[in-house]
């Protein structure tokens, strides 16, 4: 990989510019109604560069990154699939980007057409009774139905129930939301086969329980075989279900949340419906609910009359949560979701969930066969799985880190590492449907020759990596002597 | 199909390594009774032309009119680099950037964005954004609370002038929480809120002030006394602002004597398309002494272990997968892809740049007021100083002429009755570097035609 870039910072030479970009000078006379108190001094100290410095210093900054376009990334939970050009390009078109979102629905009747059509797919998909689009990311998402669990209890004036069940292998994010939606998070184990104790569940319900909040497959990679009964428990103490569709890749057309008995679902169309990660977003997390919770859902929702679409807000909604986002979410993000699921179709998205499953227990027989460890050996993988590296921890004190940061020298995107908490020194390995069976061949290659090294030079595992454009940063540095923001160094 | 590439042979041998049958065997842990035998919901599959086609048909159909709509999002020029770049396959298809080594691009890209904000916004430490401007005004309110350990009221006071949209967001976000938001009314002649309206609070336990500038009708409000009266009395300021506006306004941090102690707004006009509402993303800043209660993502620069400066998540202490239920907020991404464009956006414009787009963009929304002024029943709301919009009071519902000037082809701006219905007939328009003197003449003549054809019927 190419090395250092320099900060934009450093290009900067006073008086350069990309002029071919500014508007003409305006008549400073313009600008005479703005009183002076009110007026900056001097201009922001933004970099001064050409255009040319600044496509190349971006281009190369992006020459930096791992990227799914560039190199196999199994990231457990994240579900790192291809994601296809057609989607960017058509979401894309000139009149779409340059809709305001606030004007009329009649110049506006395409898109909507979009939307409500994707509403629809996912209601199909996740058999739930309606979707709401407008949720920003996962984690928005679960706000939004966490906030609708608990504005269903207080509209039915069943005030006490402010607790969230989750398992404790479950998603930071679930207690997370659980906090800012006001609620009080009680944890419960997990049985040694993976699946939720069900008798600490059955202890834990009761008249304060406002639901639980569950992945499934779990954060485990495994199925939770006794999902009925958890509903049927959580149902009858008067709760309801919440589906995290972090990993709804690995049931796509084979089972339904709606049918599993969950109340509400959010999915990470990031994920699922491959659109783009994008660095860290933005993502899109629509929420599915069951008919008991429609009456709730965040606004705007895109409605359909006769051949009309047209937007349904808090007056269509009068008992909405109410709004998530200045106006329809990510839009954009949506458009791209739409466009997947309707180049897959029905034929398509059955066999998603199929091959992401086969690739993923395929890769935990080879890499078993090739003597790695699995907690969980007697269970089918979801669409993703976990190897222990403990042994390796104890006996050669090579690290799952250490592993993951030597795979970046053998040209793989690190798995998930160290979650779930549960499980010591683990990796998390999603590969996804997309990758051949050639790349998880090679994969299983790496990892072998990575377990030859830590048996005959453990250091060479223990210092990786060593061909990136920096070895390991010294993380503890980074949180003590905050460096946040560049400055020029005084001359 | 659905982008899988295996063949027959591969799966034979797969299934084979696994030791079962068939690809469904690997399904026998679900109970059957739940089993799906199709999705009759979701069509049959179109190939990649089919589905260009019926979007270039749809993206038609919404057509292109001349837009005077802003209401917190701007029609800006965006150069052909800024997206040209941001969809380069490393930074569109990268994720979080968790392995630090592997993902040095974003990383760095994102301490330049950190970097640009905090200058633009005169703060000392900005995030690496949340989800848009409405967002990152609900977790600002949210972060007051935690940080002004003083206050225990959970109290927001919260001018009428701010975005109402936003207003909606963050009770949204953080009643569940008890943050209680009060309303300070505006001054109905003047469009801005009056310092005398935060009398009456003299002596009461108030967590925070929010103060948006330029603010929802484009007026300016009178930031340094707003300012100086919150911080006098321990109450922290939230600033909302646009940042085109602080290539030429006074930035939150130098509000009043001591500035404000988090700002916040919608990094949209950066670069980034309207796209009916998104993405976008919000920036987020505060001063120092506050910077462990940010929400979200956080990059910091460091050292390698030879010694090599590099870049990498830092503060994760306060974040959802160390902290859990604890953390400063449930947020695990930010807006990468649109942080990307800002970033690109911002050093194309520069100092110069931005300052030029400024002052284009407020100089021709002057010029289209003054236009639009001249149309029999229509005027000025509000007198005093405005940046790039401005609200309009016309002599007859608004609903009906926009609907006559959108069938024209021109969409005429935002109707504020359903907002404000005490401003009557209320109008907000808005016209950026990107309309020509003939689009606002274009506007003037079809408002005059608009308005008599209203008065006819």
């Amino acid at each position: 990989m190419p090395q250092r870039e320099p900060l934009i910072f450093e290009y900067s030479r006073a008086g350069r510019g990309a002029s071919d970009q500014w508007p003409h000078e305006a008549d400073p006379a313009a600008l005479a109604d703005l009183p002076a108190a009110l007026r900056r001094a001097a201009p922001p100290q933004l970099p001064e560069v050409g255009e040319l410095e600044a496509v190349r210093h971006f281009t190369r900054l992006s020459q930096l990154n791992f990227s799914i376009d560039t190199h196999f990334y199994p990231l457990g939970s994240c579900t790192m699939k291809y994601n296809p050009k057609a989607c960017n390009q058509y979401a894309m078109l000139p009149e779409f980007l340059a809709r305001h979102p606030l004007a009329p629905e009649s110049s506006g009747q395409g898109l909507l057409a979009c939307l409500y059509e994707l509403q629809e797919m996912l209601k199909a998909v996740s058999g739930m009774e309606g979707v709401a689009l407008s949720p920003m990311a996962g984690a928005h998402g679960e706000f939004a139905g966490v906030a609708m669990i608990r504005a269903y209890h207080r509209a039915r004036g069943d005030l006490k129930r402010n607790e969230i069940i989750v398992p404790e292998a479950a998603h930071g994010t679930n207690p997370a939301t659980a906090t800012m939606c006001g609620c009080v998070v009680r944890e419960i184990p997990i049985e040694p086969e993976g699946d939720v104790d069900v008798a600490a569940l059955e202890a834990a319900v009761g008249p304060n329980t406002a639901g639980i909040m569950l992945t499934n497959p779990s954060t485990l990679g495994v199925f939770e075989r006794r999902i009925e009964e958890v509903a049927r428990i959580v149902h009858e103490a008067g709760g309801l279900l919440y589906y995290d569709g972090a990993n709804l890749n690995a049931i796509l057309g084979k089972v339904r949340p709606g049918d599993m008995g969950f109340d509400v679902i959010h999915m990470n169309l990031h994920k699922t419906f491959s659109t783009p990660h994008g660095g860290g977003g933005p993502g899109a997390g629509a929420v599915g609910v069951g008919a008991r919770l429609v009456p709730f859902l965040p606004v705007p929702l895109v409605g359909r009359e006769g051949e009309r679409y047209r937007w349904l807000t808090e007056a269509d909604l009068p008992q909405s949560i109410g709004r998530l986002s200045a106006f329809m979410g990510n839009t954009g993000v949506l458009l791209r979701a739409y466009i997947y699921m309707r180049l897959l179709g029905r034929e398509g998205m059955q066999s998603v969930g199929e091959y992401a499953t086969l690739n993923a227990n395929y890769l935990m027989a080879r890499l078993r066969a090739a003597g790695f460890d699995v907690p969980y050996p007697r269970r089918r993988a979801g669409h993703e799985f976990i190897v222990t590296l403990k042994r390796q921890a104890r006996e050669l004190n090579v690290t799952a880190m250490d592993f993951a940061k030597r795979l970046l020298d053998y040209g793989f995107h690190a798995p998930t590492t160290y979650f779930p908490l549960l499980v010591p020194e683990c990796l998390l390995i999603e590969p996804t449907e997309t990758e051949s069976k050639d790349v998880l061949d090679a994969f299983v290659s790496a990892m072998s020759q990575i377990q030859k090294e830590a048996e005959q030079e453990p250091a060479r595992v223990t210092t990786a990596p060593h061909t990136m454009p920096v070895r390991r940063l010294d993380d503890v540095r980074a949180a003590r002597q905050l460096d946040l923001t560049w400055k020029p160094t005084p001359p | 199909m659905a982008f899988i590439p295996h063949t027959q042979a591969d799966v034979a041998a797969m299934v084979d390594a696994i030791g079962v049958a068939r690809i469904e065997d690997l399904f026998d842990e679900i109970p059957p009774g739940l089993r799906i035998k199709s999705l009759a919901g979701v069509p049959t599959a179109l190939n990649e032309m089919e589905i260009g086609r019926l979007m270039s048909e749809r993206a038609r159909a919404d057509g292109a009119p001349l837009s005077f709509i802003g209401a917190g999002a701007y029609e800006h020029h965006i150069p052909a680099a800024v997206w040209g770049i941001t969809t380069r396959g490393e930074f569109y298809s990268a994720y979080t950037p968790y392995q630090a080594e592997a993902s040095q691009g974003t990383l760095q890209m994102i301490y330049e964005f950190q970097t640009m904000i905090a200058r633009l916004t005169g703060m000392e430490v900005a995030n690496a954004s949340m989800y848009d401007g409405a967002s990152a005004t609900a977790e600002a309110a949210l972060m007051a609370v935690r940080a002004n350990r003083k206050s225990k009221a959970a109290r927001i006071l919260v001018p009428a002038t701010v975005h109402p949209h936003y207003r909606r967001v963050a009770v949204t976000t953080a009643s569940n929480q008890g943050l209680k938001f009060e309303e300070l009314p505006y001054c109905s002649a003047e469009g801005i809120t009056p310092s005398a309206s935060l009398a009456r609070y003299e002596g009461q336990d108030i967590t925070a002030l929010m103060v948006q500038q330029p603010n929802f009708f484009g007026r300016l409000e009178d930031v340094d006394a707003l300012t100086d009266w919150a911080r006098a009395r321990g109450i922290l300021v939230i600033a909302i602002v646009n940042p085109t506006s602080l290539a030429l306004l006074k930035p939150p941090g130098e509000w009043g004597a001591r500035g404000a102690d988090i700002a916040v707004g919608e990094g949209q006009p950066l670069g980034v398309p309207l796209s009916s509402g998104g993405p976008y993303l919000g920036f987020m800043t505060a001063r120092m002494e506050h910077v462990r209660q940010l929400p979200g993502r956080i990059v910091g620069r460091t050292l390698d272990v030879a010694g090599r400066e590099g870049f990498t998540l830092t503060l994760q202490a306060r974040e959802q997968h160390i902290r859990r239920a604890k953390a400063t907020s449930n947020i695990c991404t930010n807006q990468g892809l649109a942080v990307t464009a800002a970033t690109i956006y911002m050093s194309l414009m520069g100092p110069q740049g931005l300052t030029r787009t400024a002052a284009a963009a407020h100089a021709r929304t002057r010029e289209l007021i003054a236009a639009l002024t001249r149309v029999p029943g229509v005027r000025l709301a509000f007198p005093g100083p405005y940046f790039h919009e401005a609200v309009l009071t016309l002599d007859r519902p608004v609903a009906p002429v926009l609907k006559s000037l959108s069938n024209r082809g021109i969409l005429g701006g935002l109707d504020l009755s359903g907002y404000f219905p005490e401003l009557g007939n209320a109008l907000l328009v808005c016209a950026t570097e990107t309309k020509t003197l003939a689009d606002v003449e274009r506007y003037r003549a079809q408002l005059t035609e608009a308005m008599q054809a209203a008065r006819a019927a």
